[in-house]
């Protein structure tokens, strides 16, 4: 069988680098590529992770400086070209700081880092990373974030809702809008949302932190399942 | 005595104000055959202030045990290594940044977990967690709640962005801390055995570099003027003598770090911590028996017109001082532009074991390198027990003293105190999942880590508890460590080894020196009776301020092992009808405990005595009891005594489900439920376990009784006594901290 290469973007500051390098190992096919934030080539990858942390330790602005550096002209090309690129985290801040998702990532609404279990409803199973899910199921993955504020004009807000590209949503363990469901103070509850051409997803949660049960969840597998079946 | 000065910049003014002593003056010209200039005045006043010398501790901490199967490197490195099997070692440390924390909470802190990741990585070791020990004053204070806030952020904003899991610790607020917070932080790391790197110059002729940030004024005097002496009423002069953390910064050095080690073209590196180059240059000198030669000028800087005093005590951080072969310079530099870090080539190593420095070629010091490090003045003295404690001890409790006293109110006020009550405020804000091994996180007795690529896990856990030691530092110091063991057997793990933090008043007053005497023998016997040597620590003394000194604060880090981490003990696994047992006897002890101190308001009496026989009995009778596969989950009995445990049992359960505690007798309930004798445990085990349990305890011939069972109706309650709904008690529980951080602070 052949393998699928799956490039991992490394920024200086990056630090979910292996976690997300063990979650697509842990994929059948999968073959996990390093890329390093000064090269200028994706090694043949056919599907790209932006993992999280603090690229250039978050100065300025999250994701603001990562989205200049030589790796990034090359994910843009990819992504324009329709390959498939994931963001979590720090990552979904780079592609809104990059162009690639609309909106912006605030800083969250309680002003402090928040790192917990999260549950989130998949909005929609309609997408190439989310076919492994049902539509409304409630998941768990863990948050860790300070800016986590997803905000957009309303015009954009709307859109997003109307075109079906919010694919995750805050939500209490029960799947409901209880009190604290919502980490960060996100619109609508927002976890998740896809580019309009449906090949580039940007999430909060750490789909890469809910690979084994005994660490809490195992729920994030269908994420890494879904890139990698879309990259093959 | 008269002291003769003949460089006219060094007068008695000068040498007091270096924090020297007219004695230690003398010492010091005697090691050098004359005086010594101002800059290495001012190298001597941090080579030998407590905080890098040690003065008034080295002699009893020889004392402590250091030695064992399990240890790979003991104390006088830059951390501490033990053996956990398949050819794999932990590297662990502690240490306090009290005064910083307490002039500026936010740096203070955030600088000291900076500073302890780079003692765990400059060893070759990959940190992979963080834990950290914390004392405030009493969250009603405003300014207490100022400290509280930005001591927790400046710990979580560094270890975040670093990407090392904060999986663990402690938080307790008394009034004796709130002229002078305590901040203390661990690091966790692993390595291969094969990859330990020590701090060593050797090899004369081999070359010397600062690798990473540049060099500013920052933290200049931190060790010798904060560190080392009570602190001051006006906290905001010391400012400037506070460093500044960068913690993306550290996140490169401590990859590059590593893949320089990787690469062998290291041969010694160290952290530049307290004291800066002097310390690290030295220090690795001694370690070598060998000499060290540099020119400051040509350390990068990032003032201008820095002295070369300056930059021999400057603490700015995440700097490493790395000797190499200069045959692999081009290695070295190829790993530095990787990270984009500045690697500067300052000296040499040399035969002669002077530690020289030069200013643009021209020598500004020259002293013998084991005056810096090995010749410090050491003060042992014998001291009477202080008057204070035959008062405490003085105290028993009237007839009926209890009688007005309700059981289950008494619970409820000591669920919610602060440091009783849940610290999720606090964990939330610490990122501690990344990595991706943290199996059992925050909030539980002890946290563990899943080795990954073995069978194996970590077990860790920080305790401490000042006001026993104050009340009876033997004791104190013992507890201190048989309360932390007991939180490693109660997730399944056994204890392997500790680091110790010894926060203490100002050594040179008898009271506070006795405190830290007694309780040094009582760590050190707890050690030897539960096989867990010390292998790194700190000594932290001057912790105190114009409202007097904190209780004496011995805080233990104590990693353990569990051989296969699907035996792991957690929270919650219990169903209705599992039967409670406690193991190791009933409580009959309220002295110096949580109950009296939060629901009376006292402080009396003596801690429960230490039996370490017991402590290790019966934690080999839960481990064994465990490897039968007869418990469900556990708790071991610390604060707040078996009441205390059992609701944090239960609140680890199933939403739905209670307990119900049985206490034999009707009459005096309060020590039964609240007393905090050691070496005790509560476990659940299913119903059809209970006797194949008894009998093994009984052939153990530990003391257990059957105390209880889990219930189906999400309530607390105690047989005779009275009942709680659990929702009631997990909230007063959860929203205690979030309540009291809702006020205002100020930052007077």
């Amino acid at each position: 069988m052949t393998q699928v290469p799956i490039g991992i973007v490394r920024f200086p500051g990056t630090n979910c680098d292996q976690d997300v390098f063990d979650a697509v190992a842990a994929v059948e096919r999968a073959c996990p590529v390093w890329l390093w934030h000064k090269e200028t080539d994706l090694q043949g990858a056919k599907g790209v992770v932006l993992a999280g942390g603090f690229s250039y330790g978050d100065y300025l602005r999250a994701g603001a400086i990562a989205r200049f550096s030589p790796i990034m002209e090359e994910v843009v090309r990819f992504a324009v070209d329709g390959g498939p690129v994931l963001g979590i985290c720090n990552g979904f801040q780079i592609l809104t700081e990059a162009g690639l998702l609309p909106g912006a990532l605030m800083r969250n609404d309680r002003l402090t880092f928040v790192c917990r279990p999260q549950s989130l409803k998949v909005e929609t199973a309609d997408t190439l990373f989310t076919r492994q899910y049902e539509r409304g199921q409630v998941i768990s993955f863990p948050v860790a974030h300070a800016e986590g504020n997803f905000a957009a004009d309303p015009a954009m807000i709307d859109r997003l809702e109307d075109e079906c590209r919010v694919v995750f949503r805050y939500v209490d363990d029960r799947g409901g809008k209880g009190l604290d469901a919502n980490p960060n103070g996100s619109i609508n509850d927002i976890a998740g949302v896809i580019n309009e051409r449906g090949n580039v997803l940007g999430l909060m949660p750490h789909p890469d932190r809910a690979m084994d049960r005994m660490l809490g969840s195992a729920d994030g597998r269908g994420i890494f399942q879904g890139l990698v079946e879309a990259a093959a | 005595m008269t002291v003769t000065l003949h460089d006219p910049l060094v007068n008695p003014e000068i040498v007091a104000a270096h924090g020297l002593t007219t004695d230690e003056y003398e010492q010091i010209c005697a090691l050098l055959g004359r005086d010594p200039n101002l800059t290495e005045l001012g190298v001597f006043s941090l080579m030998w202030s407590e905080h890098c010398g040690y003065k008034h501790s080295r002699a009893r901490l020889a004392d402590l045990p250091s030695t064992g199967p399990q240890v790979v490197q003991g104390p006088g490195e830059n951390a501490g290594a033990i053996d956990i099997g398949e050819g794999l070692a932990i590297v662990f440390k502690m240490e306090s940044h009290n005064h910083p924390s307490a002039v500026e909470p936010y740096q203070g802190a955030a600088t000291g977990v900076g500073g302890i990741l780079r003692d765990v990585f400059t060893m070759g070791a990959r940190p992979i967690a963080l834990l950290n020990s914390l004392r405030f004053g009493e969250l009603d204070d405003p300014h207490v709640r100022y400290l509280f806030r930005r001591v927790v952020a400046g710990i979580g904003d560094y270890g975040n962005c670093v990407g090392i899991p904060t999986v663990g610790g402690e938080v307790v607020f008394d009034d004796a801390y709130r002229g002078n917070p305590l901040v203390n932080a661990m690091c966790v790391g692993i390595l291969a055995q094969n990859d330990l790197t020590r701090g060593v110059a050797s090899g004369p002729g081999n070359a010397v570099y600062v690798l990473g940030a540049s060099t500013g004024r920052d933290g200049i005097h931190g060790a010798s003027l904060l560190a080392s002496a009570e602190l001051a009423d006006d906290t905001a002069e010391s400012r400037p003598t506070v460093q500044v953390g960068d913690p993306f910064s550290e996140k490169l050095l401590l990859e590059a770090t590593l893949e320089l080690i990787e690469s062998g073209a290291a041969i010694g590196i160290q952290d530049m911590g307290a004291a800066g180059l002097t310390s690290s240059s030295s220090e690795m000198a001694t370690r070598a028996g060998t000499g060290i030669e540099f020119d400051v000028s040509r350390v990068p800087r990032r003032e201008p017109d820095m002295s070369p005093y300056e930059v021999l005590l400057s603490e700015s951080q995440e700097r490493m001082l790395v000797v190499a072969d200069p045959h692999r310079e081009p290695q070295l530099m190829t790993i530095a532009d990787k990270w984009d870090l500045a690697c500067t080539r300052i000296g040499s190593v040399t035969d002669d074991g002077i530690w020289r420095v030069f200013e643009d070629c021209e020598e500004v010091c020259a002293i013998p390198v084991e005056a810096l490090t090995e010749a410090v003045p050491t003060y042992v003295r014998e001291v009477e027990p202080p008057a204070y404690l035959a008062s405490l001890h003085a105290w028993s409790p009237r007839p009926g003293w209890l009688d007005c006293v309700e059981p289950l109110a008494a619970l409820a006020t000591l669920i919610s105190a602060p440091s009783l009550a849940s610290k999720r405020w606090v964990f939330e804000q610490y990122d501690h999942h990344v990595r991706t091994a943290t199996v059992i996180g925050p909030g539980a007795d002890a946290a563990v880590l899943a080795i990954k690529g073995t069978q194996r896990g970590l077990a860790l856990t920080i305790d401490g508890n000042g006001r026993y030691v104050y009340c009876d530092p033997y004791r104190g110091g013992a507890l201190a460590v048989a309360e932390a063991a007991r939180n490693l057997v109660a997730v399944g793990a056994t204890p392997l080894a500790i680091t110790d933090c010894l926060n203490f008043g100002n050594p040179e007053k008898d009271d506070i020196y006795y405190q830290f005497v007694e309780a040094l023998r009582g760590i050190a016997d707890a050690c030897r009776a539960l096989d867990t040597p010390v292998v790194s620590g700190n000594v932290s003394f001057y912790n105190q301020s114009s409202v007097g000194a904190v209780y004496p604060t011995p805080t233990i880090g104590m990693v353990g092992l569990i051989q296969d981490i699907e035996k792991r003990i957690y929270p919650g696994r219990a169903a209705v009808g599992d039967r409670l047992l406690l193991v190791g006897g009933d409580g009959a002890h309220l002295g110096a405990s949580s109950f009296l101190k939060e629901v009376l308001g006292e402080v009396a009496g003596r801690p429960p005595t230490v039996d370490l026989k017991a402590e290790r009995m019966n934690a080999e009778a839960i481990l064994a009891l465990n490897e039968a596969g007869l418990i469900g989950t556990c708790r071991d009995v610390g604060d707040g005594g078996l009441a205390v445990a059992a609701a944090e049992l239960m609140f680890g359960l199933e939403s739905g489900l209670g307990v119900e505690l049985e206490i034999p007798g009707r009459a005096g309930p309060h020590a039964l439920l609240f007393g905090e004798d050691g070496a005790r445990y509560v476990v659940t085990v299913a119903e059809d376990d209970e006797s194949r349990a008894a009998e093994l305890l009984a052939e153990l011939e530990v003391v257990t009784r059957a105390c209880g069972r889990v219930t189906g109706d999400a309530a607390y309650h105690v047989v005779d006594v009275g009942s709680a709904n659990r929702s009631v008690l997990q909230a007063s529980s959860e929203t205690s901290i979030p309540n009291a951080m809702r006020q205002t602070e100020s930052n007077r």
